[in-house]
């Protein structure tokens, strides 16, 4: 039954993954009143099997995954027996230019640094990329699974997917999985036929359009940093500086965000990893700047 | 998270040939947003003891200056400079006193004996000592910090030997923790009097 009744237009279904309109399409399983509706994935949908993550078999699923497997910011999982990595600053700004995307390595789980080379960057294809904040694993899995869904589509339509299409079929995603505990603040970023655009989705289902955003825990540290030298006009070297400051200040004051700061420049021919930088070495970088401009007002007045 | 979490520290006392060392991180946080990178948790009590206070600040700062109360009353009453061992004893029954609402704070007291050999010991927030001849370790990274002083310890160091030893056994330790680091303070306290330096660490 799978299949046999989607839409004659091919490739128009696809943007109705992870609704409840295409799981109704598709004939969702109704013996399981408990699972509201089935998430999405081609792929098995094709093999003509259940697509959906295998949920604990309980009166109330949802509940059950959001009371022991959710990965919440601070000590919210504290009562947990799993806990997970979590704590960022993530950045990502759209100007004359085109997009900045500016993050840090660190992953932390409780006060323990457990990594600081971690790539919080998500490239899904050479023009789209992705921000990883919250937990890793749901960001990574479900940034890979729209990489799979903008290829199809891209194979379908014969054209790329725009970022609009795209953050939509993420936050669809995530909006299937409303309530079960995910945890992903991430950023969509990239260059489609209306030019360079910024989407902030989350595992609320929050979908939001922008200039700029900053996500994690060190974000409150970066939007102090844009706010206050943020300009449409930057030129891209000025950008640039400003991508990495932002996320210098952050790694500076917030504990749970450090190491090494990885810069991506999304332009019209896609995306340009720029540096990584150990913020550290930063640091003291700022530090001799500031000494010599000191020195300069010292000398001049 | 644990109220002895709440500021952040790391604290390892070590000892060497005729000399003992005392090691410290710099940062002050509230929980995790950072507010100081020059905060004091090693306390000189006299030129032959320090004390070291890992946990909550408030609680750091209130039992140095009372600390520094009892150490002068006494030196005014006996006319002579306190031992390491009655420290030990004094500050282990400052805490228990407070039984039922204890101070925040896991002490580490490193100095010389009347003898000029090592004493280094700790204790945990309601007066329960423990001593140890080779290193002892207090804070949010206790951990790291003795997997650092078991690796690098050796017996019978000289002075420059176990100033290094401390800097990189704490370097290495907050480096992994998130609530204490950016730099740190060593003290080296011999017979001849104390070396005092302060570490670079990672700004992060």
């Amino acid at each position: 039954m799978f299949g046999s009744s989607s839409s004659s237009i091919i490739g128009n279904d696809i943007l109705d993954i992870g609704s409840r309109k295409f799981d109704h399409r598709h004939g969702a399983d109704d013996n399981n009143n408990m699972i509201p509706y089935a998430p999405p994935s081609l792929l098995l949908d094709s093999l003509n099997e259940h697509d959906r993550f295998e949920v604990p078999n309980v009166a109330d699923p949802a509940h059950f995954c959001r009371t022991n497997f959710a990965s919440t910011c601070g000590g919210g999982d504290s009562h947990q027996t799993v806990k997970f990595a979590k704590g960022t600053t993530t950045l990502a700004f759209k100007f004359d230019g085109g997009i900045i995307v500016s993050v840090d390595s660190r992953s932390t789980m409780g006060a323990y640094i457990a990594s600081g080379t971690v790539k919080k960057v998500i490239e899904i294809n050479p023009f789209l990329l992705g921000t990883m904040a919250g937990g890793a694993a749901d960001c990574s899995y479900w940034e890979r699974s729209l990489g799979m869904q903008c290829r199809l589509f891209e194979l379908r339509n014969k054209h790329r997917i725009s970022v609009a299409s795209a953050s939509k079929l993420l936050a669809n995603t995530m909006n299937s999985y409303r309530g079960y505990g995910l945890s992903m603040g991430t950023m969509i970023t990239g260059w489609d036929e209306t030019g360079p655009q910024l989407y902030y989705v989350d595992n609320d289902g929050t979908r939001l359009h922008g200039r700029y955003f900053s996500v994690g825990s060190g974000s409150t540290y970066a939007y102090g940093v844009l706010d206050t030298y943020y300009r449409p006009d930057l030129t891209v070297e000025e950008a640039i500086d400003l991508g990495k400051r932002a996320i210098y200040h952050a790694c500076h004051r917030d504990a749970m965000s450090g190491s090494i700061n990885n810069l991506y420049h999304v332009t019209k021919d896609g995306w340009v990893k720029i540096h990584a930088i150990d913020v550290n070495d930063m640091h003291y970088e700022f530090l001799e700047e500031k000494e010599k401009e000191r020195s300069a007002r010292m000398a001049s007045s | 998270m644990s109220i002895l979490a709440y500021n952040g520290a790391a604290i390892i006392g070590m000892s060497g040939k005729d000399c003992v060392g005392i090691a410290s991180d710099n940062r002050l946080g509230i929980q995790y947003e950072t507010v100081a990178m020059d905060f004091k948790k090693v306390f000189k009590m006299n030129d032959r003891l320090f004390v070291g206070l890992a946990g909550l600040a408030t609680d750091v700062q209130t039992l140095d200056q009372l600390l520094r109360f009892r150490m002068n009353l006494y030196e005014l009453r006996e006319e002579r400079t306190m031992s390491p061992q009655v420290f030990t004893n004094l500050l282990s029954n400052m805490l228990y006193e407070k039984r039922f609402g204890p101070y925040f704070c896991e002490p580490v007291i490193a100095g010389l004996d009347e003898k000029g050999q090592p004493h280094l010991s700790t204790m945990d927030l309601i007066g329960a000592i423990s001593s140890a001849k080779d290193f002892v370790v207090a804070g949010t990274c206790e951990g790291n910090l003795y997997g650092m002083c078991e690796t690098l310890y050796k017996p019978d160091m000289d002075q420059e030997t176990l100033f290094e030893t401390l800097a990189q056994a704490l370097l290495a330790s907050v480096d992994r923790d998130a609530l204490s680091g950016w730099g740190g303070v060593v003290h080296i306290i011999t017979k001849d009097g104390v070396i005092s330096r302060e570490l670079k660490g990672r700004q992060d």
